[in-house]
């Protein structure tokens, strides 16, 4: 394709640039293949970080840790709950910053921003104090603001949102709003116009932040470290029995994870590129 | 009819950004503002801390946990580089290379995303660990007492691992843009493949670079899981110290005053950069 394939010299440059690039896709997924290959091992004591034969026991039984079963679904309905929220709330945020041009506009950008810039540690570290104040100050955080299910719910929908609505908005930056005006054009009113042209079109984008941010949410250890309370997600469950256990049912759980988001991810791919067409 | 619609007009963006704009205050702002009121205060014994513009955590902090704090920093800017010097060709590669299956590829790049951080971390401990083959071969070339885990490398290791998505997605974005005939003219200038490189695509391909070393360095700097796995006692980055502080030790004016010199320190690095080279990239 490139010209630049024509010539010997750079020949030879691409092929060693192939090779690099092969490498570092090998260390990309060298732990998924330990990850998936060891959910078939049978280890003999309570570590599953040895190979010591194979079975297709625990793909058979995946639930058979209730605790880390129970933690699996928690993290499952956070990143539900989280997901939606943010993916609400940033293409909403997203929208207005590339379709309206108003005064502050850059300031809501460095707003948005400033969440990705922070360390994990310190977003969960400022969650927790504001949560203790709250305590302190009078409300009830022991029970509605218990620190569990909902403050992690708060923390997740946090850094979710800005990461939907900067995604989002990267998307829809070649977005050509005229789209719009011709709907208007043709008797479509503003609601009308609104799902009907530019909601299916956007679509494919505000899908993949999606997407993303569940894979962010599913994954994190640090914010929700601080703000679990007494609730397990499943990295909290993976850390904590650490010192005692690393059961393959880990291992399972987390290649069904990834098994359906490669194909989602995947899916998306190929029904956008066929749009694009 | 465009006139009338004016006026309402103006307040839909910002009827559109309130619920985000909201819970970014109440769940950003107000925390962080929590978080700078628990630092000025004066630790009481059994008591919560009193509040008394006490600058004095910081210097404790910075006094005790200088050692951590350049830990931390060092084995992060390692990583961005690392990750720089190995995310850049693949990047590369699948912008120039990449034909039809561009998109399939860098979805690729996204795929490990979706296990989690602390299992993909076990997983290398495990691969690189003291009985794994892989180390086997390593003794055989490097000697016999050589291990990945429990030295500085295991830990700069696993956070470019971890992070290195993050560094070869802007990177991909801003190649992607390029249009790669440009090599082609400057070969007909007389340019060699590598200066035609050097001196047309690299620049072309910088805001990439640019927002790729933030997105690497700034979660980096304050991880502590890689050095816990992977490293040793002498590897604990600030990371660590913050979590214990705030969690263990219940030392909150300490915790919070580290956690603040952190975001401050990043906060100022990223202004400046973003001043020298823009955020435009940072999104994608």
């Amino acid at each position: 394709m490139s010209a630049a394939s024509s010539k010997p010299v750079s020949n030879k440059g691409k092929r060693v640039l192939q090779v690099v690039t092969a490498l570092v896709f090998l260390y990309l997924f060298a732990p998924i293949i330990w990850i998936v290959a060891f959910s078939f091992n049978k280890p003999t004591g309570k570590y599953n970080l040895q190979w010591k034969g194979f079975t297709l026991d625990n793909w058979l039984h995946p639930f058979a840790d209730a605790d880390l079963t129970s933690a699996f679904v928690r993290s499952l309905q956070v990143a539900a709950v989280s997901v939606t929220l943010a993916t609400v709330m940033g293409s909403m945020m997203a929208l207005a910053l590339s379709k309206y041009r108003f005064r502050g506009n850059s300031g809501v950008d460095i707003f948005l921003v400033l969440p990705l810039t922070t360390p994990e540690i310190v977003l969960g570290a400022s969650l927790l104090t504001m949560f203790i104040d709250f305590n302190d100050a009078g409300i009830p955080t022991e029970s509605f603001w218990d620190r569990g299910m909902f403050t992690i719910i708060i923390a997740h929908t946090l850094f979710c949102l800005s990461f939907v609505a900067l995604t989002v908005k990267a998307r829809i930056r070649g977005f050509d709003w005229r789209l719009e005006e011709a709907a208007a054009d043709l008797g479509a009113g503003p609601w009308r116009t609104f799902s009907r042209v530019t909601f299916p079109l956007i679509l494919p984008g505000i899908f993949a932040a999606a997407l993303l941010s569940f894979a962010l949410s599913i994954d994190d250890y640090i914010i929700t470290s601080f703000n679990k309370g007494q609730t397990n997600t499943m990295p909290i469950h993976i850390w904590d029995s650490f010192k005692v256990e690393f059961r393959p049912q880990v291992n399972v759980l987390a290649s069904m994870i990834l098994i359906v988001s490669a194909a989602l991810l995947v899916g998306s791919s190929i029904v956008s590129s066929r749009r694009a067409k | 009819m465009a006139g009338e619609d004016r006026k309402p007009a103006r307040l839909v963006p910002w009827a559109l950004l309130s619920p985000g704009g909201l819970w970014l205050a109440l769940f950003f702002l107000v925390p962080v503002l929590a978080l700078v009121k628990i630092a000025l205060s004066t630790p009481v014994r059994f008591q919560d801390p009193e509040f008394s513009w006490d600058f004095g955590n910081f210097g404790t902090a910075l006094s005790d946990y200088g050692a951590q704090f350049g830990r931390s920093f060092l084995y992060a800017g390692l990583a961005t580089v690392l990750a720089f010097a190995i995310g850049y060709p693949l990047a590369y590669c699948v912008a120039a290379y990449g034909g039809r299956w561009k998109d399939l590829l860098i979805g690729l790049v996204v795929i490990p995303f979706f296990t989690s951080f602390l299992i993909r971390t076990m997983a290398w401990t495990s691969i690189l660990g003291e009985r794994s083959f892989v180390t086997k071969i390593a003794r055989g070339v490097l000697g016999d007492g050589f291990t990945f885990t429990g030295r500085s490398w295991g830990v700069v290791g696993g956070l470019t691992y971890n992070f290195l998505p993050f560094m070869i997605l802007p990177i991909y974005v801003a190649l992607e843009k390029i249009d790669f005939r440009l090599t082609e003219a400057a070969g007909d200038l007389y340019a060699t493949p590598v200066a035609g490189f050097w001196r047309v695509i690299f620049p072309l391909s910088l805001p990439g670079v640019f927002a790729g070393s933030l997105l690497v360095f700034i979660p980096a700097a304050g991880d502590f899981i890689n050095a816990r796995f992977l490293g040793s006692p002498d590897t604990t980055m600030i990371g660590s110290v913050v979590q214990d502080q705030f969690l263990v030790q219940l030392d909150y004016p300490s915790a919070a005053a580290l956690s603040l010199i952190l975001m401050g320190i990043i906060t100022v690095a990223v202004l400046v950069y973003s001043k020298l080279f823009g955020t435009e990239g940072l999104a994608a």
